[in-house]
């Protein structure tokens, strides 16, 4: 019992699937310029994770191996199609704004780096779990970087002001402060998770790489 | 003019790496040597000039709203836009899979050098991303649809390349132990970045709209003038 708690508890940590295992990263720069697209991004991956694992360990024992990245593929791209069919219903306009990304969801490093790494070798119940954990590790990182570039670029939390009022001069505004615009630019969600990879292995030496 | 405009704006202002974060993953994690990112970089073109007409071609005439009306008239009401996730991913890795085949077969020494990398392409989100972005910018012709795919491969070749170079110089920088490796990398990924925003006024003609702007502006301004001339003078006459 006490392992399979650490498939969950290991990938929000030390194990964590973007800043240690280096899988996932496409999507979590693109779309953080938002703390709610974040959140909407990493209940996608949740979902796409956690029943994808089970899907492929269910079938690991009769897909041929020469042709599982076909089968992997297949098995993701029909959840993903349901992911965005459901953003569609709901939410259509978060569904524009993400756009291209929910498909990216596909070639994930993330989603086929665990099949590949945990889900084709291990059952249905810790594959569940592995996902789960990996899905929650890559949601962490995706809503530390969110909630730092849109409260910096924006001045806002999902949507609400939270600093004050830039126009009116209210709250922290009327000291002179000021939105920092290039926080939603592209090149800032780099910096800012190089600067979470730098927290997390001054806090935890046994990270550093060697040169 | 359009494809040339097309062909500069995918390489430097869309650049797959620097303004969409296309394929961070492999850009990352292959880019410790400048000869096999260069492998990886030409895998990356070679496959995208493939599969974004390919897929172009797909989504002009399967998945389209309305366009399987080829097929006869009862097809016409069909949308299978829905579809389009699962039948580029089908293209992409199939494609792939042929590539990987024929250059076997035809040319080892080119199979020895790309070889390696081909079958990582099939996840690269550079490949899929291509594809969703032409259909997501409704590129118009196939021609167009050609020259996105080996422009989109160019930029992202550019930028692995680069990276790479760099990676090979600070190993001999007294980086701080924490950044070493991915922190720096990101860290250095995001300042390029910042440099390749700087192409973004380069074709976007926006200096020619204003010029319109101003020139619409002064002639209204000496529409003006003349309408106040004219008054004046109709006024001195009376």
């Amino acid at each position: 019992m006490a392992k399979d708690s650490r498939l969950i508890l290991d990938p929000l940590g030390d194990d964590n699937p973007i800043t240690i295992q280096v899988l996932g990263i496409c999507s979590a720069l693109a779309i953080t310029a938002e703390l709610k697209a974040s959140i909407v991004m990493t209940i996608s991956v949740l979902f796409v994770m956690g029943v994808g694992n089970v899907v492929i360990s269910l079938i690991r024992n009769i897909i041929p191996s020469k042709i599982r990245i076909i089968v992997q593929l297949t098995v993701v791209a029909a959840l993903v199609i349901i992911v965005d069919q459901v953003l569609k219903a709901y939410s259509y306009q978060l569904s524009k704004e993400l756009g291209a990304f929910i498909g990216l969801i596909i070639t994930n490093c993330i989603i086929m780096g665990r099949f590949e790494a945990f889900a084709l070798a291990n059952g249905p119940w810790r594959s569940f779990l592995d996902g789960i954990g990996n899905a929650l590790g890559y949601g962490l990182i995706l809503i530390i970087v969110g909630f730092f570039r849109e409260l910096l670029g924006s001045g806002t939390l999902l949507g609400f002001p939270v600093l004050g009022d830039p126009i009116a001069k209210t709250g922290l505004y009327s000291i002179g402060y000021e939105n920092n615009g290039f926080m939603l630019l592209a090149p800032m969600a780099l910096i800012v998770v190089g600067i979470i990879i730098w927290v997390q292995r001054s806090r935890n030496p046994a990270l550093i790489e060697d040169n | 003019m359009e494809h040339i405009e097309l062909f500069f704006k995918s390489i430097f202002i869309d650049n797959m790496v620097f303004a969409t974060f296309l394929g961070m993953c492999s850009y990352l994690a292959v880019s410790k040597k400048v000869s096999t990112a260069v492998g990886l970089g030409a895998a990356v073109i070679f496959v995208l000039a493939i599969t974004v007409p390919l897929n172009w071609l797909l989504d002009q005439y399967i998945l389209q709203d309305g366009a399987l009306a080829w097929l006869g008239e009862e097809y016409a009401s069909y949308d299978l836009s829905f579809l389009s996730f699962i039948m580029f991913i089908a293209t992409i890795a199939t494609m792939v899979q042929l590539v990987e085949i024929v250059v076997e077969k035809f040319s080892p020494s080119l199979y020895n050098s790309l070889g390696i990398f081909l079958p990582l392409i099939a996840v690269n989100c550079a490949i899929l991303g291509g594809s969703l972005f032409m259909q997501s910018r409704e590129i118009a012709t196939l021609g167009l649809a050609f020259n996105y795919g080996i422009s989109s491969g160019i930029g992202w070749f550019l930028a692995i390349l680069a990276i790479a170079a760099i990676r090979e110089k600070i190993r001999y920088s007294n980086v701080p132990g924490p950044l070493r490796g991915l922190g720096i990398t990101f860290i250095i990924t995001g300042l390029m970045a910042i440099g390749f925003m700087s192409f973004g006024g380069m074709l976007t003609g926006g200096d020619e709209e204003v010029k319109e702007e101003t020139t619409v502006q002064v002639e209204t301004v000496k529409e003006d003038t003349k309408e106040e001339l004219a008054n004046n003078t109709l006024k001195e006459k009376e």
